[in-house]
């Protein structure tokens, strides 16, 4: 009998998001530990679970992960999501990673001061406007296929979904000019694993991390 | 036939090192088209070369491929440095991530304000000693084996090794109370390999001068 995995972060997005979402993705159900006070965190941090000292943090399969990448990659190739190759695994990381430079920027433009954080997210559409969108759209249209590699879902899909939403939280219309990108969110958000997550009272976090 | 991968960067540690310390210790031989004017950037932007527009690049296998990690991950499996399994891989990504938080932080040092320098260095010297150095050495003392993970090479080594290069040129004595590492620091730089890539006139990069940081800054429009 397997244990469900469970997440160990603050209550809001920050790093764990996108391990939220590739768990759900995979129709994997998990438990989470809210980090809600300093004294649970140093709580934590002392009792050696957290390697670096650090969050995000899952237990699962009998390992105490942390560094989200190293989380992430683990359950990419566990549920089937990472390629069936050398060559797609690379692809897959590229994607992933262009994805999560531009989700890290959103998230740290949470913390930055008033006066400079409208000038930054304005930045940070135009970064997606004009860096990173137009990639994914590309490969969609050079490829004609309904998933990013290997016509085949993988997580390289699901990251893609995930900036396409913070994104259009940001400006609603940013998907104006980028067809193929519009069509593939409405297909991935209706696979059924995916369109339970995006529900409500789903384990989805709607508030950045609290600092 | 596959020619020798292609490095695209400007000539200098940055982001590629890494990707020059697994190829050069997986004796795996590459060339290197160093960016050195803002229009060589531009160039390879304009051409299409550069996914995010982003360095470093490296061309392998006939993929232009970016993103560091990316890189890593495919020259690391590759060359069979990546553990036997993906429990093993996770462990082996679970300490090279934590090196690359420590090692950005001695990256983004000469970026540094004059100001802030001396502050900066403290913080470095401070997680160097107590976050991050103590957890390696616990895991080769929890073993008691020669290399961190599945009792072989792999790049988690090669990247510790790498880092321990740049905690030493920070604060040698930092590394006082480590017998482990120092011995895992010998052990790897004795690999054939790693030794003909510590020599000089090896494709391994010095510190950044103050010119080539100059130079680095026009290169990347940074101010």
């Amino acid at each position: 009998m397997t244990t469900k995995p469970k997440l160990c972060y603050f209550r809001g997005r920050g790093r764990m998001e996108s391990i939220r979402w590739l768990l759900a993705a995979a129709g994997v159900e998990f438990e989470e530990e809210f980090i809600e006070t300093r004294e649970q965190y140093e709580k934590l941090q002392k009792e050696g679970l957290l390697l670096f000292g650090q969050v995000p943090m899952v237990e699962i399969d009998g390992m105490v992960l942390t560094q989200t990448r190293a989380i992430l990659s683990y359950l990419a190739a566990k549920y089937d999501s990472y390629g069936k190759d050398l060559k797609e695994t690379v692809r897959i990381n590229m994607y992933a990673d262009g994805t999560l430079d531009l989700m890290m920027m959103i998230a740290l433009a949470a913390f930055k001061p008033p006066e400079e954080k409208e000038e930054n997210l304005t930045l940070i559409v135009k970064k997606a406007k004009t860096r990173y969108f137009p990639v994914f759209e590309k490969i969609l249209n050079d490829r004609g296929e309904d998933f990013l590699v290997g016509n085949k879902f993988s997580w390289a899909d699901i990251q893609l979904l995930e900036v396409i939403l913070m994104v259009e939280e940001l400006d609603a219309s940013v998907l104006a000019d980028f067809p193929l990108l519009k069509a593939f969110e409405a297909r991935i958000s209706n696979i059924p694993t995916i369109r339970k997550f995006l529900q409500p009272g789903s384990p989805r976090k709607l508030e950045a991390a609290p600092r | 036939m596959a020619g020798k991968p292609k490095l695209h960067y400007f000539n200098g540690r940055g982001r590629m090192e890494s990707i020059r310390w697994l190829l050069a210790s997986a004796g795996v031989e590459f060339e290197e088209k160093f960016i050195d004017t803002p229009e060589d950037l531009d160039k390879l932007k304009n051409d299409g070369h550069l996914m995010f527009l982003q360095v470093p690049m490296v061309e392998i296998d006939g993929m232009k491929m970016v993103q560091t990690r990316a890189i890593l991950n495919y020259i690391a499996t590759k060359y069979n440095l990546y553990g036997k399994d993906i429990k093993e891989r996770a462990l082996i990504d679970m300490y090279t991530e934590g090196m690359a938080d420590l090692n950005d932080m001695i990256l983004m040092l000469p970026m540094c304000p004059p100001d802030q320098k001396e502050a900066k260095i403290a913080q470095i010297k401070e997680k160097t000693t107590n976050r991050y150095l103590p957890v390696f050495e616990k895991v080769l003392k929890s073993h008691g084996q020669d290399y961190l993970v599945g009792n072989r090479l792999s790049r988690a080594d090669i990247q510790l090794v790498e880092l321990l290069y740049y905690v030493e040129e920070v604060d040698p004595s930092l590394m006082a109370n480590f017998p482990l590492l120092k011995a895992l620091k010998t052990r790897v730089s004795n690999l054939p390999t790693v030794k003909k890539f510590l020599q000089p006139g090896s494709q391994r990069k010095p510190p950044i001068s103050e010119e080539s940081l100059e130079k680095a800054k026009k290169i990347f429009r940074i101010q």
